[in-house]
C-alpha cells in the first residue's frame, strides 16, 4: 500500500487532473495558497475500516473528502486527527482529501479491499456432451462484503465431483482479482458440481454432462395393424450413455420410389415409430451422424 | 316534374334491358375455353353448358349457397349429404380450410362430349396464411335438359371413437428465484448450427436456403436471418425465414430453411452473411407425424410435384399441418426447398395428402428429398 502528500500550489495539475471532478472547483480557487496544513495519510486503509487522517497546525479548518462513491464536506480541528468512519471509506480506491484554512493542503491515499466475503462464480457451459478436452471452463473473482473486487492474490480452490466419481480440486491464486481452470467433461452423463471456495466463502454451480451423440443405431421392426411398426434398441453414445429423451431417430422406408418418413423422439432410450407401409420395403435409421442397420420387412396392407 | 319522369321511366328500362343481357348472354362472351368465376349476385343462369354448369356451382360455393349447389350436383353415393357435402367446402376441426373464403376460380374444359365432360378449375382461396391456390378436376354428366356436376369425392373418414394413449416428453424451463448470485441462473441457449447453404436466382428473386440442425440435447427455437452483401461490403437487403423453418427443433432434429429477397438479384451480390438464433423454449414432442408414402411425380398439368400422406400418430388434432420438403441433388446439396399447407385438419391416427411442387427446371437435378411437418394446433396458441 502506498501513499503520498501533494501540496496543492507544487501539484496543481496533477491534482487537477487525479481528482473527480467534483473537487476541481476547489483545487483551482485554492491553487494559488500557500501550505500551511500538513496532511498525513493513513497507511494501510481498507475498505469499511475506520482510519484517520493526520494533520499538523491549529485551528479550524473544512475537509473535502472525495473518493470513487464519496464525497464529504466536514468542520475539522487541525492539528487533531481526522476520523473518517467505516462509513466514509466503503469503496476501494483513490481518494483525495483536501483541507482548507483557508489555505488548502491535499492528500491522496488508497483504499484497499477487505476480505473475500463473496465469490462470483461463472461456469460455462450449462450443457456439456461427455468425454470432450478442455470443455468446462470457470472463472471465480472474489469481492468484498462492499462489491469491491479484492485485487490481492487470494487462493481459491475448484472442487469438481460428479455423480459416483471421487471429487478433484485443485487451488488457483488469483492473478489481478481473477482465478480460472479449464477441465475435460467426464465419461459419464449427469450433473458435475463445481465448487470455488475460500476459506469459508464458497459459490457451487451445476454443470449437465450429457451424452455425446448416438454411437450406433440398431433397430428391428414387426408387421403391425397397418404397416410396420419398428423400434430402435435403447440408444447409448460412444461412451454408453443413454442418449437424452427428445433425441430424434429418423425411420426411413424405401419401397422401389416410394419413401416414408417419420422423425420419432427417443423415450426412455428408444426412439418407435409406425410406418404406414405396404409391400416389401427397406428401413432404416438415422440420429446426428449414426446410421442404423436396414431391416427388409413386409408391410401389411 | 314533367321533366324528371320520362327521365325515370328510360332509367327503369335501361336496367331492365342490361338485366336481361347480363342474365341471358353475359356469359357467352367470355374468351372461349377459360371461364373465370364473377356473375351477378344473386342471379344463376341454367347449365346450358358445362362451363356454365361448373360456373354457377362454383358461384354457389362461393356465395355459400349450399343448397342451392348441393342441389346442383349429381350424386354418385347416397353417403353423400348435405352436411358432409357442406364440410367439404368450409372443412371442419379447425383446418386451414375452416378460415379460407374462395376468392375467384378459373375454368378450363379438358374433355368433352354431348353426355359427359371433364373440366379443370384453379381455385383461388384467401386463407390467414397467405393465398392458396388448388387444382381440381371436375366431372360434368348431361341429364335431360342440363349439365350437372358430379360429386365423387369421398366424405372425410370418420374418425372412431377411440383412447389413445399418449406418453410424450415436455420440456418446461425453470428460472431461478430472483434472490440467487449472478452467474447461477445462466443457461446456454440451445446449440444450433447451419448444415447447408445454397444461393439461386430465380424468377421472383433471389433466393437463400438449406438446413440447420440442433445440435443440443434440449428443443430449441430457431430463426434464420440472411443479409446480402454487395461488392462494397453494403447491405442490399436482409430477409429472415418467417414460415419457411421447423422453427421448434428437437435434439438432433434437421430443418429446412428458406429466405426469399424478393426483386435482388443475386448477380448483385458478393456475399450472404448468415445468422441463426436460437432460443430455449418449453416444447413437446408430441405429436408425431410420419410422412409416408412420398413419390416424386408429374401431376395432371405436367409439374413435377412430391406428394404424399401424412399420419398423425398421435392423440392430438393438428389443426393446420405445414409440408416443408428440401430437394437434394446427388451431391446431397439441397437445391429447393418448397412449402405448402395442408388445408384439412389431420385428425388423430389418420391421414391426409399433401403435396409441393417443384420447378421444372430443378426436377431433373433432384435425387432425393426430406419432408418435415410444422403443426399449428389451436389448443397450443
Amino acid at each position: 500500500m502506498s501513499w503520498s502528500i501533494n501540496t496543492v500550489s507544487k501539484n496543481l495539475k496533477r491534482c487537477c487532473f487525479a481528482a473527480p471532478a467534483v473537487v476541481l472547483w476547489i483545487c483551482a480557487s485554492v491553487g494559488a495558497k500557500a501550505q500551511e496544513a500538513a496532511l498525513r495519510a493513513p497507511s494501510g486503509a481498507v475498505a469499511g475500516a475506520a482510519t484517520s487522517i493526520g494533520t499538523s497546525g491549529s485551528g479550524s479548518a473544512t475537509l473535502y473528502l472525495t473518493g470513487p462513491a464519496t464525497a464529504l464536506k466536514r468542520d475539522v480541528q487541525l492539528g487533531q486527527d481526522i476520523s473518517l468512519s467505516p462509513r466514509d471509506l466503503h469503496s476501494a480506491g483513490r481518494y483525495l482529501a483536501i483541507v482548507c484554512s483557508p489555505e488548502c493542503s491535499s492528500v491522496t491515499f488508497f483504499v484497499a479491499p477487505s476480505k473475500p466475503s463473496r465469490l462470483t462464480f461463472l461456469v460455462h457451459p450449462s450443457r456439456a456432451p461427455v468425454g470432450l478436452n478442455d470443455v468446462i471452463s470457470g472463472v471465480a473473482i472474489p469481492f468484498d462484503e462492499f462489491q469491491n473486487m479484492v485485487i490481492a492474490p487470494s487462493n481459491i480452490e475448484f472442487q469438481l465431483a460428479a455423480g459416483g466419481a471421487a471429487p478433484t480440486s485443485r487451488t488457483v491464486q488469483t492473478h489481478d482479482g481473477v482465478a480460472w481452470f479449464r477441465t475435460n467433461s467426464g465419461k459419464t452423463a449427469g450433473a458435475l458440481q463445481v465448487i470455488a471456495s475460500w476459506n469459508d466463502v464458497s459459490a457451487k454451480r451445476v454443470v449437465q454432462q450429457v451424452a455425446s451423440d448416438p454411437c450406433s443405431l440398431r433397430i428391428k421392426g414387426q408387421p403391425a395393424a397397418k404397416g410396420i411398426l419398428v423400434e430402435t434398441e435403447p440408444v447409448h453414445d460412444c461412451s454408453g450413455n443413454p442418449v437424452p429423451d427428445g433425441t430424434i431417430v429418423t425411420f426411413t422406408a424405401k419401397n422401389g420410389n416410394q419413401t416414408s418418413f417419420v422423425d420419432a423422439p427417443v423415450k426412455q432410450d428408444v426412439a418407435r415409430a409406425t410406418l404406414l407401409v405396404k409391400g416389401p420395403v427397406v428401413v432404416s435409421a438415422a440420429s446426428g451422424v449414426a446410421m442404423g442397420n436396414e431391416l427388409r420387412l413386409n408391410g401389411k396392407e | 316534374m314533367k321533366r324528371t319522369l320520362p327521365i325515370v321511366i328510360l332509367l327503369v328500362v335501361v336496367t331492365a334491358v342490361l338485366l336481361f343481357v347480363g342474365l341471358t348472354g353475359g356469359r357467352m362472351s367470355g374468351p372461349v375455353g377459360v371461364a373465370s368465376g364473377a356473375a351477378l349476385p344473386g342471379f344463376s343462369a341454367s347449365a346450358s353448358t358445362p362451363e356454365q354448369a361448373l360456373n354457377n356451382y362454383l358461384l354457389d360455393i362461393q356465395r355459400r349457397d349450399w343448397d342451392r349447389a348441393f342441389s346442383g350436383i349429381e350424386r354418385t353415393s347416397d353417403t353423400l349429404n348435405e352436411p358432409a357435402f357442406i364440410q367439404e367446402w368450409t372443412g371442419s376441426n379447425g383446418g386451414l380450410r375452416s378460415f379460407s373464403n374462395l376468392e375467384r376460380f378459373d375454368t378450363r374444359p379438358l374433355h368433352a362430349t354431348t353426355s359427359d365432360a371433364d373440366m379443370r378449375v384453379r381455385l383461388h382461396w384467401t386463407t390467414p396464411v397467405g393465398p392458396v391456390e388448388n387444382v381440381r378436376d371436375f366431372h360434368l354428366t348431361h341429364r335431360s335438359d342440363s349439365w350437372k356436376v358430379v360429386w365423387e369425392e369421398k366424405p372425410a373418414p370418420n374418425v372412431p371413437a377411440q383412447i389413445v394413449p399418449v406418453n410424450y416428453l415436455r420440456w418446461d424451463l425453470v428460472s431461478g428465484s430472483a434472490g440467487e448470485d449472478w452467474g447461477s441462473r445462466s443457461v446456454d441457449a440451445p446449440k444450433v448450427r447451419i448444415v447447408s447453404m445454397n444461393a439461386i436466382d430465380s424468377a421472383q428473386g433471389a433466393i437463400v436456403m438449406g438446413e440447420v440442425v440442433n445440435e443440443d440435447t434440449i428443443p430449441a427455437f430457431v430463426n434464420v436471418n440472411a443479409t446480402l452483401v454487395d461488392g462494397r461490403g453494403s447491405a442490399i437487403d436482409d430477409e429472415s425465414s418467417f414460415d419457411k423453418i421447423l422453427h421448434v427443433l428437437l435434439p438432433k432434429q434437421v430443418t429446412p430453411y428458406r429466405i426469399d429477397f424478393p426483386k435482388v438479384s443475386l448477380a448483385r451480390v458478393k456475399n450472404v452473411r448468415m445468422d441463426v438464433k436460437a432460443t430455449l423454449v418449453p416444447a413437446s414432442s408430441d405429436p408425431v407425424i410420419g410422412v409416408m408414402n412420398q413419390k416424386l411425380e408429374t401431376d395432371a398439368q405436367g409439374h413435377p410435384v412430391l406428394h404424399g400422406e401424412l399420419l398423425n400418430e398421435s392423440g392430438q388434432v393438428v389443426n393446420i399441418p405445414h409440408v416443408i420438403a428440401s430437394f437434394y441433388d446427388n451431391n446431397g446439396k439441397v437445391v429447393w426447398v418448397a412449402d405448402g399447407y395442408v388445408e384439412r385438419a389431420l385428425m388423430p391416427q389418420a391421414t391426409e395428402t399433401f403435396a409441393v411442387e417443384v420447378p421444372q427446371s430443378l426436377a431433373g437435378k433432384v435425387q432425393n428429398f426430406h419432408v418435415v411437418v410444422n403443426q399449428y394446433s389451436l389448443e397450443k396458441s
